[in-house]
């Protein structure tokens, strides 16, 4: 398949990835011939058969409604590269 | 005999009687570590510290037989991309360079608990998306077979650091061979068990429904006891199958296990060499009692296609939380929330992450997921049903682990589409949530190791345990060791 | 030309399980930021959700009073989007397989029955807070509310006026209250609708480019939202231009809505089943032990109230139509077995006291058997009508005291003494001699104003009728 600058464009922003001009080049025909490899399925004749996303067929694996202690915000937000007030900080978001 | 030169048992026995002290085990692991790693890069963190220190309490708890587990006190290395507490967790990206995770994954959790001493982290193909281990943003990894080869990947830290006496075993992860496939390039033994034999709490995500954490090792043995120690079920894992952990008592009789070879895995793309020494390996298991037969799975040729698809598309997912907000790297200059997000994973993530999150991003898009997501779960429900009918035949399957022996650095970079066909004999056990056995089986002619793969039916370790043991108790490929190099002599 | 409205409903309720949906943290409302939350809900690497049961029960409970089919065997999916509100970029949901599937509720406006079709109602996790932050011109994020259960009802695009929509909505509530899944306090977003609305000729079968509406907080802000819409689609119509889909902010305040961004109109969710969960199959079984557990619901509730208590339909409506009310009715009742006084109290009283001081039914906090207690006092002569309900019940609704310690403590007993009575009213008629001459000159009203000081000298708190009586036969004695 021949991935467009349109596409490309397309998925980058999906994904959240900002390709340089060689980057967004050099993506658009690996990714292509990635994609032609994977349409090498299209060979296999899969009419009537039901798609799998688990493997055994493990089933309702439940939790009890039983509260437990929270983790402490310092603890939560250790990580976090901007904090404020035991909250992330993020820049103005218009909601 | 140099310390480090024992297996995990033989040095847990030691530990146990008394002969060698918890402490002394470590520093030499820690002594190792030293002077090998500048050449092989195996750890992206050391924690020496905390090693020596861990080391005299777990050495007060054998004494006063508080720990009895043949690991107390056996110093382990553990794969970067499983968290721990307070200590980084990097996944081999810069993304995570800075994390330091609030919690211990389940599976680290299991083996501190059995006593054993946690080393370090080890270096890994950057949120283990590769099969070279050369795509961290800690450096490439090194063969310690031959410093211009890689190790293999994802787990190549984990298996070199086997093979270079850096620990005396490790936790490696496997989603598509990154156990196996490091582990037969570095002549170690590797297990990749049952999806959902062991929790996954605590592993950072590649993709989920092919993710499992795994023991290697010097052989057959340290790799289960391993096993038995990290195995069971997880509340905090929901695909964690109810089942306890197990003792396994090896045993090296086979007379009578039936071993399938597909003989479509020994076509086209095999390199001569592997090909030999897998089948003399199958030789010397039906020499030991086994009934060797060929058989054909032509289901196994849409592995590939199927594995890149699925994992990609949960790698896209899974790997979206990383945005700069709540952990890891963060872009310095942006513009708005929106350009923190593009800035901070552009940034954050390398080549190889940045390729499958795009093609995810791609095969779940609208317009394309029945054509591409839905079709792949539908090829690996056609897969597990060859395997299953595979299975109604055959105890074990006996296949390569890789194409080829350890590649030089840098060959499979350029070309992503030939690193991901390297993945063929491995990913159909993902897809099909088996369990994979590697053992050393040769050398090829550079003097490189050769592992051969056996997989078996759902929980059936047992059974490729015994047929691995019952090989290395007639053959001495995994006790076969490589001339270390220091830093000042690479 | 004339316009038909159509349109459909998302209603998000949260559900009141203890924990959230995947990890064991509180959910309870409010609380510090980020101090209800965990690695799991605050997606930290390595995390995995574990699904509480309970959310699941709630599922099939609203499923079942919604007249809806349940799903046997149905999954999670993942919903990818950024927003900062959503700590691993996707919301755990359910779209392939949603749990209840094509149920109805029945609403009544303006006299006519209306079905209004579910088309599906679903399983997610809600989402984080985000708080401006003035000072420093930034966002703050709030994870406590990241995880909290929440149920998707999804309506078929059957409305067709705004009173049906809230009916609709009143409806819901209702029986979400009665079956005790959700306390759908709208302004504490715990049940929250977005409105797809769409316009057409009358007439014309195809639908008109919808819009979403979403944001909406209050039950009257959706009626101005709806209006609104309504009348900003005519207008494009009718001036030939076109109505664009997407998604819209209602502004209550400003009483219109506006566009978001179209960046966050450009939507490609990119679902994909949860790969962390494993699927969900609900037996008969279980949907038979649910369904028996299921209480009685309006619709039949308010029919046995008007059969079984001969209750006018109107009053029967408004105690029926909230949960807190019927509570108070029938727990009041079970202790007086006196329905008709139950309900004119609930209706008059009760209901007086929670408009004065502003009181959600839901939060009125007396225990509603000491209305019972009240009733019976009345009744058997223990303590004045009027007293009972300008000093005991409010009292009662203010402090929720114990009717009978109250009186005792506050001599607020009914006298119904006749010495004590007499006592006082032969004082009254000795301190009043010109209203006796009065009263022998044939003057009846000074009857009514010697009561009336006798009354007051017996604090209010004398039966009338022995004052009454008392004094007319001192009278007569004249």
């Amino acid at each position: 398949m021949k991935i467009t600058d349109e596409m490309i464009d397309y998925i980058s922003q999906l994904a959240r990835l900002e390709l340089s001009g060689e980057e967004r080049e050099k993506g658009k025909e690996e990714i292509g011939k990635i994609i032609d490899y994977m349409d090498t399925l299209n060979t296999l004749d899969t009419t009537d058969i039901e798609a799998m996303s688990h493997a055994f067929p493990v089933k309702n694996v439940f939790r009890e409604d039983v509260v437990k202690p929270s983790v402490d915000r310092d603890i939560i937000t250790l990580n976090a590269p901007q904090k404020k007030e035991g909250c992330f900080k993020v820049p103005k978001t218009v909601d | 005999m140099e310390l480090t030169s024992l297996s995990a048992l033989e040095l847990g026995k030691k530990i146990k009687s008394g002969e060698v002290g918890v402490v002394e085990a470590t520093k030499a692991s820690l002594e190792n570590i030293e002077k090998y790693d500048s050449t092989y890069n195996c750890y992206v963190t050391v924690c020496k510290e905390e090693a020596l220190k861990r080391a005299e309490e777990v050495q007060k708890l054998i004494s006063d037989d508080t720990l009895t587990s043949p690991l107390a006190g056996v110093p382990v290395g553990v794969k970067d991309n499983m968290c721990t507490k307070g200590i980084q967790t990097s996944c081999g990206s810069k993304m995570l360079s800075n994390f330091k995770p609030t919690y211990t994954s389940t599976a680290v959790q299991k083996l501190e608990d059995a006593g054993a001493v946690i080393l370090g982290k080890l270096n890994m193909d950057e949120f283990a998306m590769g099969s070279t281990s050369e795509t961290s943003f800690f450096g490439a990894t090194k063969n310690p077979w031959n410093i211009d080869r890689v190790p293999g990947g994802s787990s190549g830290g984990s298996a070199a650091a086997v093979a270079a006496e850096e620990a005396f075993c490790t936790l490696g992860s496997d989603t598509g061979g990154s156990i196996r496939q490091p582990a037969a390039f570095c002549g170690v033994t590797g297990l990749k068990p049952t999806y959902g034999a062991v929790s996954r709490y605590g592993l950072v995500a590649y993709a989920s429904s092919l993710d499992q954490i795994g023991p290697m090792g010097k052989n057959v043995e340290d790799v289960a006891e391993v096993f038995s120690t990290i195995m069971g079920h997880d509340p905090k894992d929901s695909t964690s199958v109810k089942q306890d952990a197990k003792k396994f008592v090896l045993d090296n009789n086979i007379k009578g296990m039936k071993i399938g070879i597909p003989t479509n895995y020994f076509r086209k793309g095999l390199d001569p060499e592997v090909k030999e020494s897998i089948l003399a390996s199958a030789k010397v298991l039906e020499g030991m009692g086994a009934v060797v037969e060929e058989f054909e799975m032509p289901a196994l040729d849409y592995a590939i296609p199927a594995y890149y698809i699925i994992a990609c598309a949960e790698a896209s997912s899974n790997l979206s939380r990383y945005d700069g907000i709540k952990y890891g790297y963060s872009a310095e200059n942006f513009d708005g929330l929106v350009d923190l997000y593009f800035k901070s994973r552009s940034e954050g993530f390398g080549e190889e992450v940045k390729r499958r999150c795009l093609i995810g991003a791609f095969v779940l898009s609208s317009g394309y997921y029945d054509a591409y997501y839905k079709k792949a779960l539908q090829v690996k429900a056609v897969i597990k049903k060859s395997f299953d009918d595979a299975f109604e035949k055959y105890d074990v399957i006996l296949t390569p682990t890789a194409p080829t022996t350890a590649l030089k650095m840098g060959e499979n970079l350029s070309d992503p589409l030939k690193m991901y066909l390297g993945d063929i004999y491995t990913v159909s056990v993902n897809l099909a949530g088996l369990p994979g056995l590697v053992v050393p089986c040769g050398f090829d002619k550079e003097g490189l190791p050769i592992g051969m793969q056996l997989i078996g039916k759902p929980f059936g370790e047992d059974t490729l345990l015994n047929a691995g043991f019952a090989f290395q108790s007639t053959t001495d490929y995994h006790t076969k060791k490589p001339v270390l190099k220091s830093g000042k002599e690479a | 030309m004339e316009f038909e409205t159509v349109m459909g409903l998302e209603v998000h309720v949260e559900l009141s399980t203890k924990t959230k949906i995947f990890c064991s943290c509180t959910t309870e409302f409010g609380g510090d930021p980020n101090t209800h939350v965990c690695e799991v809900c605050t997606g930290m690497p390595g995390t995995l959700p574990v699904l509480n049961e309970q959310v699941v029960e709630y599922a099939i409970r609203t499923g079942l009073a919604t007249n809806c089919e349940i799903t046997q065997y149905n999954k999670f999916d993942r919903k990818n989007y950024f927003y900062p509100d959503l700590p691993k970029a996707y919301q755990v949901s359910q779209l392939y397989l949603p749990i209840c599937r094509n149920g109805h509720i029945d609403i009544e406006v303006n006299g006519v029955k209306k079905s209004i079709g579910i088309h599906e109602i679903h399983m997610e996790e809600d989402a984080g807070k985000l708080i401006h932050d003035p000072w420093d011109d930034c966002t703050l994020v709030d994870y406590n509310r990241c995880g909290v259960p929440l149920l998707e009802i999804v309506s078929e695009p059957d409305f067709r006026s705004g009173e049906e929509v809230i009916a609709y909505l009143t409806k819901l509530k209702q029986i979400l209250q009665y079956i005790d899944v959700s306390d759908c306090k709208m302004e504490q977003g715990s049940m929250r609708a977005d409105v797809n609305l769409s316009v057409r000729p009358f007439g014309q079968d195809e639908y008109g480019t919808r819009t979403e509406m979403k944001n909406i907080n209050s039950f009257k802000a959706i009626a101005r939202a709806i209006e609104g819409e309504r009348a900003r689609q005519i207008e494009l119509i009718t001036e030939g231009k076109k109505v664009v889909q997407e998604t819209r902010r209602w502004d209550d305040n400003k009483g219109s809505s506006f566009a978001m961004r179209s960046k966050e109109n450009a939507q490609d969710y990119r679902y994909f089943p949860e790969p962390d969960l494993v699927p969900i199959e609900i037996s008969d079984e279980w949907i038979e032990r649910v369904r028996k557990s299921l209480p009685e619901l309006p619709t039949e509730k308010k029919e046995r109230y008007m059969k079984e208590y001969k209750l006018p339909e109107y009053d029967v409506d408004i105690i029926t139509g909230t949960k807190a009310l019927v509570k108070i009715f029938e727990e009041a009742n079970a202790v007086c077995n006196n329905p008709k006084e139950v309900s004119n109290w609930i209706m008059v009283e009760v209901l007086r006291l929670a408009s004065e001081t502003n009181t959600d039914p839901d939060d009125i906090s007396f225990d509603p058997k000491n209305l019972g207690v009240l009733i019976n006092l009345v009744k058997n002569g223990v303590v004045n009508r009027n007293t009972a309900k300008e000093e005991v019940l409010a009292k009662m609704f203010s402090d929720n005291v114990e009717p009978e310690q109250y009186i005792k403590d506050n001599n607020l007993q009914m006298v119904s003494d006749d010495s004590l009575v007499r006592d006082i009213v032969t004082s009254v008629i000795a301190a009043n001699p010109n209203s006796i001459e009065q009263y022998k000159e044939g003057n009846e009203k000074v009857v009514k104003f010697l009561m009336g000081q006798s009354m007051k000298q017996l604090k209010g708190k004398a039966n009338p009728a022995v004052v009454t009586k008392v004094l007319e036969e001192e009278l007569a004695k004249l």
